[in-house]
């Protein structure tokens, strides 16, 4: 994961190739392995299944605030994917997004889309959230693969 | 719905009754009656406004984020309506769209000023996709994506409001651009009405 600069995020000072995973490179190859499936462990979301069909059905939802290459309403989601929280230059975010430290991996998509104003309060996403835990894993399915080398976004 | 920020706390004081006569005598002005009703609450049962300044500010918050989407929908009209792609009676369809838009784009901001919050500006460029909008089909498929997502921005922040009778509005609004996303659908040849749920 890196910042929106591209620097490394997770792995700090530790050295994966000095003989002994730390665990902050442990921590880091789970949000890798986090990243790579779909959040949620949900039905319908097993390893090797391509629920990004279903996922960009799902990101249609997003269309009166969001779009992938331009902020709008909401900010773009292109390089969403290991972005901090609140960080894309020359969007207006609230004060709330503005000053969380939040990363957004697949995990910390999933507890945000499910409860946006319970999870970061102060947001203005003011959405009930996707509550289906399917569906959620297939926007965030979706959202990883737009934002992978040789995506929608790339 | 999302992030953009309203910048005035709302008044604790503030009651449903004030805002009603704010909306009567204000924002009415530019409003049709109906519109007024819904919003200000005339004759809704069981309306019986709030008490925390909280939930004030957090409904400014969501109608602030949906009167930003209606601004954008006014000027996606306004560019298809100027493309020159727009044959009638699409094009007349269009413009209606875009009054009803409009009008709820004057009842949002007129709200989000009486809950103590300042209504959000439109924007001096929307950054539209214009080089993917050449034909008539290209301009209703992405009106009708406009729809949707708008259709289902106000199914999740109905369950929001702190004062039911903004949802109730909201819910109105819901109705009046799912009509518009059936009706572009339809133009497009496809089935206007895909399913017994919009979600």
């Amino acid at each position: 994961m890196t910042t929106e600069d591209g620097k490394p995020r997770s792995r700090g000072g530790a050295s994966p190739m000095s003989g002994r995973l730390s665990l902050r490179f442990a921590a880091a190859l789970v949000g890798l392995v986090a990243l790579a499936l779909p959040a949620g462990g949900s039905r319908g979301a097993r390893a090797g299944d391509d629920n990004t069909t279903l996922g960009a059905r799902v990101y249609e939802r997003c269309a009166a605030c969001h779009s992938l290459h331009r902020n709008r309403t909401g900010p773009k989601h292109c390089g969403l994917i290991g972005r901090t929280a609140g960080a894309l230059p020359g969007f207006d975010y609230s004060a709330a997004l503005a000053a969380s430290t939040l990363v957004w991996s697949a995990a910390t998509l999933d507890r945000f889309l499910a409860d946006p104003l319970g999870s970061m309060p102060g947001t203005t996403m003011g959405y009930d959230g996707v509550k289906d835990q399917e569906e959620r894993a297939a926007l965030i399915a979706y959202l990883v693969k737009v934002n992978r080398p040789g995506g929608t976004c790339d | 719905m999302s992030e953009q920020t309203p910048t005035r706390a709302a008044s604790p004081s503030q009651t449903f009754v004030e805002r009603r006569s704010f909306l009567a005598s204000a924002g009415g002005a530019t409003l049709s009656a109906g519109a007024v009703m819904l919003l200000a609450g005339g004759g809704l049962a069981g309306t019986s406004g709030r008490a925390l300044a909280g939930s004030a500010e957090s409904d400014a918050k969501i109608l602030n984020a949906a009167l930003g989407a209606e601004l954008e929908a006014v000027a996606a009209y306004q560019v298809g309506a100027e493309s020159g792609l727009l044959q009638k009676p699409v094009l007349d369809l269009a413009v209606q769209f875009q009054g009803h838009h409009k009008e709820h784009a004057d009842l949002l901001a007129s709200t989000v000023t009486t809950l103590g919050g300042t209504a959000v500006e439109p924007k001096a460029d929307y950054g539209f996709p214009l080089d993917q909008l050449s034909t008539q089909a290209d301009v209703l498929r992405f009106a009708a994506g406009l729809e949707k997502g708008a259709v289902s921005a106000y199914l999740g922040a109905v369950p929001l409001f702190g004062d039911r009778a903004l949802a109730k509005a909201a819910a109105s609004i819901l109705g009046d651009e799912a009509m518009h996303w059936a009706v572009l659908r339809q133009a497009l040849g496809e089935n206007p009405v895909p399913s017994a749920f919009v979600t």
